[in-house]
């Protein structure tokens, strides 16, 4: 498959009073044309700044201090404001959490879907607008060519999430970015949004990286799944893989901490104890070790590296290091260990 | 929305009634006579002058006739100014004084939005400083100290403007500046303010993330949005621009309508009086329906009248 996008040692830094927050520290990722790839973590890990980096949508006091972008081949953090402006909404496209908040209250719907057309292309105002129009039926907004004269305040939040997706793919992306899409929305309509993506995914053939706390709605779009932590990636690979082989002791803390139908009324869930540490002074060692009741000593002093577990799967732990003795993960993480030998022996 | 502003006109005639009747009254308790030289009057001739404007008569029978010539349209005429009806009076007054507080009103806010705008965009470098700088001085400077310096530099020393009187549109220059920095401070300030916000909103970074540019950003989508609060203050602000112009009319000898007030109430000129304030009232409500008009143009979350079922 083709790389479109290549992220490279991304380091952000933000200038604060207390001081600089190390907010990403040397991100490395691929993406595939066609694919979707989902990036979890927990609030402040840096997963919604690892994305805006890549269209620059950082505050003022944030640093892209290193690393490459590459998009085609390109470097998109040496491209000018104006080129930039070029691949915005155009190329890469982005979809925002909050609907509530993200669609300009005074501008009709027509015309916010039309813009990032005008924007980009020599269409005329009616074309872009008819194009909008049906972009709009695509995602599912009923009687669009009535509703298009309508305002942000007269739809609800699932429909105005369908608007804020018709104006991400409107232009035919090429890599659609979707931060948190379901987060600020009920169940019911998370599942229709989810869905939503799915479809106009094989529609329109675009590449989708989409960021969630939530690892039940990656189990349902992602290809790849990528575990986010104090501004590190701890372990990447196949939905399959991070589900069912999990190697990192964050990973089997987060699906651990998430009811499955097997849950029964005698298990309990886990939390994970502790706080993520602060990244105005990252610790020496691997960030997560004093939350990790698996925690060796190297831990503290030394920043594991990626070991490979498969071609496609990678964790950054030091258990998987050769030397290391072997622990015993916890009950629900051994359950799902077996399911993926039961996968394995299918194929 | 027709039919809300025809009801707000109504409401309007019944308000200007409301107002003209306590107005009316009030006056009324003023201490003094509308005759400059009473003591020297024999009680006779007091009686004499008396009848011949009305005023021997019960309070309650002035107020009855005042208030059904005013069903006409008739204002009565004034005691002081050779008799004119007050109606000619504030007609032959009201356009100098309109003509500055509308230029000041129109030149000061587009400024001010303009300065905002630029010190929100660029906020907290040396150009917001000087920004707030400038809307600072025009908040604080009285208008007569900046209507006295104009004066001196632009028209005395280099003869750009003539020093005063009403002639042309040259000699309307200078009291308009003089009275179009205090809105322009006030604007600059507050859309400062709402433009920081607004430009920090999601909506805006989603026009970003569009491909707008920084400027586009702006003029499409920050300006409108941050426009809703600035037209809460240019209604009250239009109406004291309008009215206390009068200490910088007197700078410029415009022949204006603030100082016409004043004297006919130190004068107890009766008739000018009602008429004065039933006027003022009168702009006061016509700008606040207009301010309630231009929320709708602006902000298509409001609606007028019905709630919403228009």
């Amino acid at each position: 498959m083709d790389k479109i996008l290549e992220v490279k040692d991304l380091h952000v830094n933000f200038a604060t009073y207390n001081g600089t927050v190390q907010a990403i520290r040397g991100v490395n990722f691929d993406l595939s044309a066609g694919e979707t790839l989902a990036i979890v973590g927990e609030s402040g890990s840096g997963k919604s700044i690892t994305v805006r980096s890549i269209l620059q949508l950082l505050a003022k006091n944030a640093d892209i201090n290193k690393g490459t972008i590459l998009y085609h081949g390109e470097d998109l953090l040496k491209k000018s404001k104006k080129e930039m402006d070029a691949i915005r909404g155009n190329k890469i496209s982005m979809i925002f959490q909050d609907p509530m908040t993200s669609l300009d209250p005074t501008m009709t719907i027509g015309k916010q879907v039309a813009e990032p057309l005008l924007i980009h292309n020599k269409v005329s105002k009616k074309e872009a607008l008819g194009r909008a129009e049906e972009v709009l039926r695509l995602v599912g907004i009923p009687n669009p060519k009535e509703r298009m004269n309508d305002y942000p305040h007269q739809f609800s939040g699932g429909q105005r999430q369908r608007i804020v997706i018709a104006i991400a793919i409107v232009d035919y992306p090429e890599i659609l970015i979707a931060d948190e899409p379901t987060t600020a929305l009920d169940v019911t309509v998370q599942a229709q949004i989810i869905d939503l993506l799915k479809e106009l995914q094989q529609k329109i053939g675009t590449s989708i990286i989409f960021i969630t706390h939530d690892l039940g709605v990656v189990a349902g779009i992602a290809d790849r799944v990528a575990v986010m932590y104090a501004g590190k990636f701890v372990e990447y690979g196949s939905v399959d893989e991070i589900f069912y082989d999990p190697q990192h002791p964050y990973t089997w803390g987060l699906l651990d901490s998430m009811p499955t139908l097997d849950t029964s009324e005698e298990d309990h869930l886990n939390s994970i104890p502790g706080t993520p540490p602060n990244l105005l002074n990252p610790p020496k060692g691997d960030a997560f070790a004093p939350r990790n009741e698996y925690a060796m000593q190297i831990d503290l002093e030394e920043q594991p590296p990626f070991f490979k577990v498969s071609k496609t799967h990678y964790a950054a732990t030091w258990l998987l290091h050769p030397d290391a003795p072997k622990v015993t993960p916890p009950k629900g993480i051994q359950k799902r260990f077996t399911k993926f030998k039961k996968l394995g022996d299918n194929i | 929305m027709a039919k809300y502003i025809l009801k707000r006109i109504l409401y309007l005639f019944l308000t200007l009634f409301i107002i003209a009747t306590i107005t009316f009254f009030l006056m009324k308790m003023l201490p003094g006579t509308p005759f400059s030289n009473q003591n020297r009057l024999s009680p006779e001739q007091l009686a004499i002058v008396k009848a011949q404007y009305g005023l021997d008569q019960p309070i309650l029978i002035q107020y009855i006739r005042y208030i059904g010539g005013l069903f006409q349209g008739n204002l009565g005429t004034s005691f002081q100014f050779n008799n004119e009806p007050v109606t000619q009076l504030i007609g032959q007054r009201l356009a100098p004084s309109m003509q500055i507080g509308a230029q000041a009103m129109i030149l000061g806010t587009i400024l001010g939005i303009l300065l905002g705008a630029i010190a929100a965009i660029r906020k907290n470098t040396w150009v917001d400083t000087l920004a707030t700088f400038v809307s600072i001085l025009g908040i604080s400077i009285p208008s007569f100290v900046l209507a006295v310096l104009l004066q001196f530099y632009l028209a005395y020393k280099w003869h750009i403007y003539p020093v005063a009187l009403w002639d042309n549109f040259q000699s309307s220059v200078l009291p308009t500046i003089a009275l179009a920095a205090l809105p322009l401070g006030n604007v600059a300030r507050f859309m400062r303010t709402e433009m920081v916000d607004v430009l920090s909103s999601d909506y805006i970074e989603l026009a970003k993330s569009k491909g707008n540019s920084e400027w586009q950003v702006v003029v499409k989508h920050a300006l409108r949005n941050s426009l809703i609060p600035i037209v809460t203050i240019i209604g009250p602000m239009a109406v004291s621009t309008m009215t206390g112009s009068m200490v910088v009319e007197n700078i410029f000898s415009i022949p204006g309508i603030g100082e016409q007030f004043v004297k006919s109430i130190t004068t107890n000129d009766y008739p000018t009086i009602m008429g004065l304030t039933i006027f003022y009232s009168f702009l006061l409500i016509l700008v606040f329906l207009v301010v309630d008009i231009l929320y709708v143009l602006i902000d298509p979350r409001i609606r007028l009248g019905n709630g919403g079922n228009e």
